[in-house]
Formats: C-alpha cells, sequence, structure tokens
C-alpha cells in the first residue's frame, strides 16, 4: 500500500460536499484555481490508518457532459490526473437525480465510494436502503454519513483506504498471483463491470464505434473505447475535438443518424433515459419508500419565501436585515480596532525620540493607511457571515428566483442577481460569484456592471461627506439615494450592454431550488474566516504598499530649504511678538504649520500630479486636492478618506474627525459634496477590482472596458450633475 | 402542451424540448428526460416556475417552460 493516495470528491451541488470536505480537512486546505479556466479547486489533506490522503474537492455538478466550464474541469481531473479513489457525495433524500452522476462515473470506470449523505434526512423521509444490492449495482461500497453533524466521517476514510488498496491489489494480481494480505482485504462488492445496457438500438451502434476506435488506436490506456464510443454518441464537444479522423467523425455521425431514425429521439435523450432506467430499476430493487411525504418544511416555507405576493416583501426586509445589522453590530468593534490603531500611532509617537523620515512613514504611512482599512474588518466578517448563511440555508436560490422577473427585463436573469448582492460588501467576491452564469454574455455582463453595487469600501467616503454637507434629516436619505444611483445605472449599464455589444438570445434560465436546511457553525465560520483572512491579507499587502507609495507621494520632494527658512521666520515672529498671550500664539502657529504643510503637499509629487489633473478635474467642481485623493481611492476606495486628511494637513484625519468636515465644509458647496461621491461610486473601480476582472474573463480587453467605460460614465455623470446644478443654483 | 399553461398541482409527464444539445443534456443531468414525471409547485402568470422533478425543485425560466412540452 502506498503511503500516499489522491481522492476527488464528485458531487451534486447542495449535496453537502463542501461540509463534508471541511470535516475532513478542517483547516488544513488550500483554494486555488485549475489552470487557464476560473474555476476554484480546492484541495486538503488527511490522514487515516497510517495513509496520506491528499483530497481534491471537484467543482459540484450534476453530469459529466461538457456542458460548463465546471464539469469538464471535473471530467478532465478524473481522466488526467487519475485519482486513486474518487468520492461521489449523493443526497440521499434525492437519490434518483443525484445517483445521475454516480453512473457517469461508474462509466468511466473509476474506482469510486458512494457516499449517502444526509442519510438522517432520507430515513425521516421514510426511505429505507438496502445498501448490499445497491453496492453491487454500482460495483463500489457506500457509507451513510451525516455531512453537518460529522457522523459517518471514519468509515468513509476506512472505505477510501480499503478502495485504494484493493485497487493496488488488481493491479499488483496479475503478475504476484495475489499476495495474502491482498486476499485478505479483498472484502468489497462484487466488481460490477460498469456496463448499463442501452438498449439493442444503441448497443449495436456502440459495438461498430468501439471496434472502430480500437482499430485506429485511439483508445490506449486514457480512455475506455466503451465510455470514448459513448461520449461520441452523445456529441461530446470535448470528446469530438480530439479525434482526428474525419472519416471516424462521419462514422460517428452516421450511427447518430441510424439511433435518431429508428427511436424517433435524438441519441442523448435516449442515452440519458436509459441511464435513469438503470437507476429506477437499481432503486426499485433496494430502495424502499414507507411513506409518500417529500420536500414538506421546505415547501411551506416555500409558500411563503417564493409567494408571489409576499416574496418581494420578504426579501427585501432581509436585505436591509443584513445591511442593519452589518452595520449596527459592526459599530463597537470597528471603534475598538480605531482606539487600538489611535493607541498604537500614539505610542509610537511618544515612543520614538526624535522625528525623522521614518518615523513618520510608519505613524502617517503604515500605521495610519493599514489602520484605516482594517477598521471595515467586522463589516467585511457579517457581511460574509450573512451571506454564508443565506446561501447556506437555500435561501440564495429563491432570491434569484424572486429578481428573475425584473432581471429578465434588463436582459439577465435571476441568477445574475445574486453576484451583485455580493458586490454591496465587495465586488472581488462578487465578480468570482459570477462563476455560477453559464453564459459567457451573461456573466461579462454582471462582471462589468457588479463596480456599481456600492461596496463597503465606498462607505466611509459617503459617512465623511454627508455629514459635512447635509442636515441630519437627510443624512439617511441622502445614502439611500447614493445606493440606489448605483442600483439604477447598473441596470441601465447592463440593459445597454445587453442590447449592443453583448447582443444575444437570453439563455433559458434552470436552476435547482435546494431544499431549505440549517447551516453548519462550522461551514458558516469557516467561509467567514476565509473572507476574513483575504480582506487582511489585502490590508498587509496591497494597502500596505499603496499606503507607503502614497505616503512617499505626498512627503517628497518636500519644501525646498528657502521655502523652510521662510516658514521658520514666520514661527519666530509669532512666537517674538506674543510672547504673553499663549493662547493666541499657539493659535497661530497652529496655522503657520497647516499653511506649511499644504505648500510641502503642493510641491510634492502627488500635488504636481493633482496640478496637472486640475484642468480636467475643473467641470465637475473639483480641485487639485480632490484630484490627488482621487488617485488614491483608484488603489483602494477607502484611501480616498485618508489622503483628504493628508492633503488638508489636519493630522491623523478618519472619517469621523469634526476638523476634516469642517474644512471641506469651508471650502466646497454641498454640490461638489455630492460630486464627490458621485464620482467614487460610479469613476474607475479599484485595482483589485480590475484584476479580478481581468483574471475572470481571461482578457485584459474586458478589464480596461470596465475602467474605462465606468470612468467615462462617472465623468459625464458627474460634470451634468455640477453643471447642470450651478445652472439651477441648487446647493452652491 | 407547452408546460407554460399547466396548472400548478398538476402532474404532467415530459415529452421533448426545443432546445439546443448542450440544453439538453444539461436538462437530462437534472431528471428531465423523455417519460419522466413532473409535478408543477407554482406558476405565476409572468415570473419563472417551479416544477418537481424526481424529488427536487427546479426552477425555469418562463421561456424555457414554454418550450417543454409535456402530456
Amino acid at each position: 500500500m502506498r503511503p500516499k493516495i489522491t481522492v476527488a470528491l464528485a458531487g451534486n451541488p447542495n449535496s453537502g460536499k463542501t461540509t463534508i470536505f471541511n470535516n475532513l480537512t478542517g483547516t488544513r486546505q488550500h483554494v486555488g484555481n485549475y489552470p487557464g479556466v476560473t474555476v476554484e479547486r480546492k484541495e486538503g489533506r488527511c490522514r487515516h490508518a497510517g495513509v496520506d490522503i491528499h483530497l481534491v474537492d471537484l467543482p459540484g455538478t450534476y453530469s459529466l457532459t461538457a456542458y460548463s466550464a465546471e464539469e469538464v474541469v471535473a471530467r478532465n481531473f478524473i481522466i488526467d490526473e487519475k485519482p486513486d479513489v474518487v468520492v461521489d457525495i449523493i443526497d440521499a433524500s434525492n437519490l434518483e437525480r443525484n445517483l445521475y452522476l454516480a453512473v457517469q462515473l461508474m462509466e468511466l470506470g473509476v474506482p469510486l465510494v458512494l457516499v449517502f449523505n444526509m442519510s438522517d434526512q432520507a430515513r425521516a423521509r421514510g426511505y429505507q436502503f438496502d445498501l448490499d444490492k445497491l453496492s453491487r449495482f454500482f460495483g463500489a461500497r457506500i457509507v451513510e454519513t451525516v455531512g453537518h453533524k460529522g457522523h459517518g466521517m471514519q468509515q468513509l476514510l476506512e472505505a477510501v483506504v480499503a478502495t485504494a488498496r484493493e485497487q493496488d491489489c488488481a493491479e499488483a494480481q496479475p503478475k504476484s498471483g495475489g499476495n495474502l494480505a491482498c486476499r485478505a482485504s479483498i472484502r468489497g462488492p462484487q466488481a460490477s463491470d460498469g456496463r448499463i445496457d442501452y438498449g439493442p438500438d444503441i448497443e449495436a451502434e456502440l459495438e461498430k464505434l468501439t471496434d472502430l476506435l480500437r482499430q485506429s488506436g485511439f483508445s490506449g490506456p486514457k480512455y475506455n473505447p466503451r465510455w470514448l464510443a459513448l461520449k461520441l454518441l452523445e456529441n461530446d464537444k470535448e470528446i469530438r475535438s480530439q479525434i482526428k479522423s474525419p472519416r471516424l467523425l462521419e462514422r460517428v455521425d452516421q450511427s447518430r443518424e441510424r439511433i435518431e431514425k429508428r427511436t424517433g429521439e435524438n441519441p442523448e435523450s435516449v442515452i440519458a433515459g436509459r441511464r435513469y432506467g438503470f437507476i429506477s430499476g437499481a432503486c426499485q430493487q433496494a430502495v424502499r419508500s414507507t411513506i409518500e411525504i417529500r420536500h414538506t418544511i421546505s415547501d411551506r416555507i416555500d409558500a411563503v419565501m417564493t409567494n408571489r405576493v409576499l416574496g418581494l416583501p420578504v426579501f427585501l426586509a432581509m436585505m436591509y436585515l443584513v445591511f442593519y445589522l452589518t452595520f449596527t453590530i459592526g459599530d463597537p468593534p470597528m471603534d475598538w480596532i480605531e482606539e487600538f490603531f489611535g493607541w498604537l500611532g500614539s505610542s509610537v509617537d511618544t515612543l520614538w525620540p526624535a522625528d525623522s523620515v521614518l518615523k513618520s512613514l510608519v505613524t502617517d504611512g503604515i500605521i495610519g493607511g493599514v489602520g484605516g482599512v482594517v477598521i471595515f474588518l467586522p463589516n467585511i466578517l457579517l457581511l460574509f457571515l450573512a451571506i454564508a448563511i443565506l446561501e447556506d440555508t437555500g435561501y440564495m436560490a429563491r432570491a434569484a428566483f424572486i429578481m428573475d422577473r425584473l432581471m429578465h427585463k434588463i436582459g439577465l436573469h435571476g441568477k445574475s442577481f445574486i453576484p451583485m448582492l455580493i458586490g454591496f460588501g465587495c465586488s472581488v467576491p462578487a465578480i468570482m460569484a459570477t462563476r455560477t452564469l453559464e453564459n459567457r454574455r451573461d456573466r461579462l455582463v454582471t462582471m462589468l456592471v457588479v463596480p456599481l453595487m456600492s461596496c463597503g469600501a465606498r462607505l466611509p467616503i459617503y459617512a465623511l461627506i454627508i455629514p459635512a454637507f447635509f442636515p441630519k434629516a437627510w443624512h439617511a436619505p441622502m445614502l439611500w439615494i447614493i445606493y440606489m444611483i448605483g442600483i439604477l445605472l447598473a441596470i441601465a449599464s447592463a440593459k445597454l450592454l445587453r442590447s449592443t455589444i453583448l447582443r444575444g438570445e437570453s439563455v433559458p434560465f434552470v436552476m435547482e431550488l435546494p431544499p431549505y436546511r440549517l447551516p453548519t457553525v462550522r461551514s458558516v465560520l469557516l467561509h467567514m474566516w476565509e473572507r476574513g483572512w483575504l480582506y487582511l491579507r489585502k490590508a498587509g499587502t496591497v494597502i500596505l504598499g499603496i499606503s507607503i507609495v502614497l505616503w512617499a507621494m505626498t512627503n517628497f520632494p518636500g519644501l525646498s530649504p528657502k521655502q523652510q527658512a521662510e516658514f521658520e521666520k514666520q514661527r519666530q515672529m509669532v512666537e517674538n511678538s506674543f510672547r504673553s498671550e499663549p493662547q493666541k500664539a499657539a493659535a497661530l502657529l497652529e496655522e503657520i504649520d497647516n499653511r506649511r504643510a499644504e505648500a510641502a503637499l503642493e510641491s510634492s509629487i502627488a500635488g504636481r500630479i493633482g496640478r496637472l489633473m486640475e484642468p480636467l478635474l475643473r467641470p465637475m467642481g473639483f480641485d487639485w486636492k480632490i484630484g490627488t485623493a482621487l488617485i488614491g481611492a483608484f488603489a483602494a476606495k477607502e484611501v480616498f478618506v485618508a489622503q483628504m486628511g493628508i492633503v488638508y494637513a489636519v493630522g491623523e484625519a478618519d472619517e469621523e474627525s469634526e476638523s476634516l468636515r469642517s474644512k471641506l465644509q469651508n471650502n466646497y458647496s454641498p454640490l461638489v459634496g455630492f460630486c464627490i461621491m458621485l464620482f467614487c461610486l460610479v469613476s474607475a473601480p479599484c485595482m483589485a477590482t480590475i484584476a479580478i476582472t481581468r483574471r475572470e474573463s481571461n482578457s485584459w480587453k474586458w478589464a480596461l472596458f470596465q475602467l474605462g467605460g465606468l470612468t467615462a460614465l462617472a465623468y459625464v455623470l458627474t460634470a451634468c450633475v455640477y453643471l447642470g446644478g450651478r445652472l439651477l443654483g441648487l446647493g452652491i | 402542451m407547452p408546460l407554460a399553461t399547466v396548472k400548478a398541482g398538476s402532474k404532467v409527464r415530459f415529452v421533448n424540448v426545443q432546445a439546443g444539445q448542450a440544453l439538453k443534456a444539461r436538462l437530462a443531468a437534472m431528471g428531465l428526460v423523455p417519460g419522466s414525471e413532473l409535478e408543477v409547485v407554482s406558476n405565476s402568470l409572468h415570473g419563472p416556475f417551479i416544477v418537481s422533478v424526481k424529488g427536487s425543485r427546479l426552477v425555469l425560466g418562463r421561456g424555457m417552460a414554454q418550450k417543454i412540452m409535456v402530456v
């Protein structure tokens, strides 16, 4: 027995695959991507009976056709990387549909273990399984588990190791004649030959094609010829493209035609029908259903949740609850983090003896920059906790169902709504969530408009601006208006894209509504932790880097010695002439320091860039100071606030600082304030968003289109609002 | 008749669907093959459709439900 084996986890979406994967590996997992495609690849490891087990969580699929990227990835992994055992996780309370994938795995001829997950629910619904019999039908060990309670994990690992061992023996036997240990260990099911009888019409054609494939030498160790022939009859694009001989393809087409003529249906449907026939035959013999109830509780909840009248209000209330909780529960820990960074900054300030460039870098650049971003960690964690709960309970699918009608009007369907919802948290996971959309056009449209859903990082900008310019009664409505503008723009842009460059037939909408389930604390927390960790890592790497760069840009090259001397002289004058009035002197000195900082900023790199941009920014009512902050906002939206603080030289500015607000109030009109928010909402998404769009769309073209398109839209829109507002005399 | 015209609560049998091969394969994987029984769970006149097939609930867009023929 080898000390190390590779095990692939396959299964339908919603079969509890991820829960079992988490149970087996805990936090010893690694998330990456399959090369070339944007399908997440999760790997982890565990140990059982002295064997190191390397687990790969394949994407959730309903079958092994080449319909979606996920299916191709799952199939190619099994064929190319040859895992020692494939474990198929099956929702035992929904057996027939789930066994469809199992049949296809069986036909591939891989060493298989079937997991009847959620067996408690299946039993509650009155199913009784004859596991021995089923196990013979599928030629695989079957283990019953209850994933969310962690039941059956040891048995599952035992079955995996036993199946791997058996495979070793089967390979060794031809040479050694089988040793004692091997013989003793083989207690597995009598191997079924992995064949389904497809009926005379198809079997005849299968036989012909199998012979042809053998003769043409295409089979080899990688593919079994019967499987290849079957896939060709099913008109599988992937497999067809690998057959180079046009003569062979011609024969395949002839076979397909003959089947169609004889059965009156296309071969795919006949083959799929036969597979289900095999499954229902097996179930008739090995599954007893004692009571006839299905889905009852789930259906009763759905009577309200997907109700024609109640569905939408319930959904809106849920969304409100999510945002409300995200921001109210998140508030106290945000204060703690803020206090901590404040304390850290001032401690460094007092402990560090002399003023120096390095000290300024640590306190202003690193602690100020990274701290300003880490403050939002509680928000991010809570939002992802809520999203994980909505996902794990199965409500997300209902939300897609409810929104389908609306989304249909803009040429998308309900599923596109889920990424948009996640976009309120952060565009990066939202764009990753577009993976669930099968159609590339739908996916691109959704990806391109997601940044218009106002993300969490833009909130500090609004929190800074709104109280500075608008009366208290307007605070909440103003915030709501900004969010609504984003949503409406997203809808309009999607409609526009769908009817111009990404035109095309709207794709039929098919989606499973999984039964409602109680989420497990473990999986929800794990999910939250994953996202939180990603965010912290971003703060520790990208944002740290940007903060240092921005700090340098706003601090260098600094004032010339002549200017320095000029300010020194002014200070001395004040100190000399107001000796008797220390309070007045202090106020004047502070003013001089502020002016000095402003002059330094103006001559800094950031200031110069801002100056260069100023003519361009004028139509929107922005000056060079806002320009420098906008550069920072491109790195990460939340940097805008910190940069405005530096620009206005009021030291450590955060979004609560009154002095920054009053400075803004003195320098800009409410109209400009509104324009800042509008521009930040619509314009260039942050660098991380651009990078993820590039990765997920697999082309720079779309990422740059998103960047350019949104910035142009923001520019035109903000300029119109500013000029229109001035003409009408609004808020100036 | 098209599935779209079937009232909630009725049980019907799938005949075929006018769709491309890829979509047909997808529907088959989700349990919609000729002969399979399905129950209409919800059919509100404009929005999407919920059907029950082989013990699972599927949401079908209205356009989809128009292309599926049942008896």
